[in-house]
């Protein structure tokens, strides 16, 4: 009971973010859910870490109380980019990139966690409607003149999956989220050093029987700090200035190490 | 102590870097040469990606070679004239370099092509080097006199026209094959990341026949004006130069060059040219080997659309 009412305590003062019930009649649950930090900072000697997403199914007294136990899809998609994925082939005794594949405003970091795995939730056609899964989110790609997501067993797509996994930006876990009651449930965001910064959406899906009952949404922020991020971001928007003073700092580095080291 | 490079987007450890460019500036010392074709390489095989070691690289050589620039110009070991000349080709070789970098990149055979011509130059240069440096050894060996070049013996350079005298080496030569050098090692300086000192120096001695009293200080500031350029470009085309890696190299970079240059006077110049020879040959091979064994992973990814390293 002493972590419920640290739950509790947790969720006021972070400001509760009430999810608007869905219309199925008969059903009228709530999603209340919140994440440890809405906004983190990431300084130069990040090496990684984890928010962590509290939430509750809420029900109003005139709901009965549903009989079998509920199931939670937590999705949390990072800031979007466009990125090729190029594949190497030999020719002439070298390996060089032959083909490549555009994947159009796909997220960044993307995580979906849930109770259990995902056909124990729903039904194929289900897991494929609400996006259930790596194997099932949609990743807009350009295939020759046409827009679209392919087969998940695509060499490309299959490819771009398993190197974003590798970097620990691309993940699914099937056992991420835990319930501490049956209407109280946590999960863990991990988040690596290599995190893009910017927004992060997170939306997360109740489903009862294979249907889907409600959803909730949340967001939070990943800002980098510190020196580091100011050399970054000096280097894309002035790079002019940049150079100029990269090149004064060479000039006077050289200087000095003449003047230090001068036999005479 | 691990710090994160803002524009290579990885997180290093300061000592490795700095031991590198300790390292590499002890061999640049050592051998008179700037060290950008050994530092562009070691960046690479710690992980940093290709456009980066290179753009950043630059910097890292502008700073090396202004400081030798520096105790050159004291020892009036510098043809101003010459050092001019040489910058004409050296300016417009740079851009051109820094252009098709930009292009080769957009078409993501950027990495390629950097790995193809070190293999190329490096086993090339390093092959003739060491050559050369054996036959020296074997011919002081059988005790005959050292000739690096035949006094009198006049090349087709010297049928061009356009000829200038250049007053502080004594040479009456044509602008032609001056300039045309200049913009052959600023295009590669600025494509591949080196000074290209180790290639200049022979081109200057054995084709524009240039004294040895003014060859390596004229040679220096020419590396100092193309890589300063080439960083400005890299700033501002391409936004790949990361100040941070390249301070720590410089650092590293002009200490090591102090105890190499002081090691390099107690060893014969045959050896030190078979030495140097045998390191560039080693280089490029290690990059041959990479191109022609099949790579752990085939596929990559990269950010297209501006910004972030490549």
């Amino acid at each position: 009971m002493r972590l419920r009412r640290l739950l509790a305590n947790t969720l006021a003062t972070l400001g509760l973010v009430a999810a608007t019930s869905a219309a199925t009649p008969g059903w009228a649950e709530r999603l209340i859910v919140s994440v440890s930090n809405h906004r983190v900072t990431v300084t130069p000697n990040y090496s990684g870490g984890e928010l962590v997403l509290f939430g509750s199914v809420e029900k109003d007294d005139k709901t009965l109380p549903h009989q079998g136990s509920y199931d939670l899809v937590v999705t949390v998609s990072g800031p979007r980019a466009d990125m090729v994925t190029r594949r190497k082939e030999r020719k002439f005794g070298i390996w060089i990139n032959t083909d490549s594949r555009q994947f159009l405003q796909v997220p960044g970091y993307l995580a979906l966690f849930s109770n259990r795995p995902f056909d124990q939730i729903a039904s194929p056609e289900v897991q494929r409607r609400q996006q259930l899964g790596l194997n099932n989110v949609l990743l807009m790609q350009r295939v020759g003149p046409d827009y679209g997501d392919v087969v998940p067993n695509d060499p490309f797509r299959s490819a771009f999956v398993r190197l974003r996994t590798e970097h620990g930006l691309y993940r699914e876990a099937t056992s991420a989220v835990t319930f501490l009651t049956p209407t109280l449930f946590r999960t863990g965001i991990p988040l690596p050093a290599e995190v893009p910064i910017g927004t992060y959406n997170v939306e997360i899906k109740l489903f009862a029987d294979g249907a889907l009952v409600t959803k909730a949404d949340t967001a939070f922020e990943i800002v980098k700090v510190g020196f580091e991020q100011f050399v970054a971001t000096t280097a894309r928007q002035n790079g002019f200035v940049y150079g100029l003073v990269t090149a004064f700092m060479a000039l006077m580095t050289g200087w000095m190490a003449s003047i230090v080291f001068r036999k005479d | 102590m691990q710090l994160y490079l803002p524009i290579a987007d990885i997180p290093v450890n300061v000592f490795l870097i700095l031991a590198m460019g300790a390292a590499v500036g002890f061999v640049s010392g050592m051998f008179g040469i700037g060290g950008g074709f050994l530092m562009t390489p070691l960046l690479i095989f710690v992980g940093i990606a290709p456009a980066v070691a290179v753009a950043s690289v630059a910097s890292h050589i502008a700073a090396s070679s202004f400081s030798g620039a520096i105790s050159y110009w004291r020892r009036r070991a510098i043809d101003p004239l010459l050092a001019a000349v040489l910058l004409i080709g050296g300016t417009i070789g740079t851009a051109l370099g820094v252009w098709t970098f930009t292009l080769l990149r957009s078409l993501g055979q950027l990495d390629l092509m950097i790995a193809l011509s070190y293999v190329i130059l490096l086993t090339t240069v390093g092959g003739l080097m060491f050559w050369e440096g054996l036959r020296a050894m074997l011919r002081v060996r059988r005790g005959g006199a050292v000739t690096l070049r035949k006094p009198g013996s006049h090349g087709w350079v010297h049928g061009l026209p356009l000829k200038v005298r250049f007053k502080r080496s004594k040479i009456y030569l044509s602008v032609i094959p001056v300039v045309m050098v200049g913009l052959a090692i600023g295009f590669i300086g600025a494509v591949m990341g080196i000074g290209g000192g180790f290639i200049l120096v022979p081109l200057m001695i054995y084709l524009l026949r240039v004294p040895t009293s003014t060859v390596i200080g004229t040679s220096m500031v020419l590396t100092l004006v193309t890589m300063v350029f080439a960083t400005m470009l890299h700033a501002v085309t391409n936004h790949l130069v990361d100040a941070v890696l390249a301070l720590i190299l410089m650092v590293g970079g002009v200490t090591g060059a102090q105890f190499g240059a002081r090691a390099g006077q107690k060893i014969r110049g045959e050896h030190l040219r078979l030495l140097l020879g045998l390191l560039v040959l080693a280089v490029g091979i290690r990059f041959a080997v990479e191109l022609v064994i099949r790579p752990q992973d085939l596929f990559s990814i990269r950010e297209s659309g501006g910004g972030g390293p490549p």
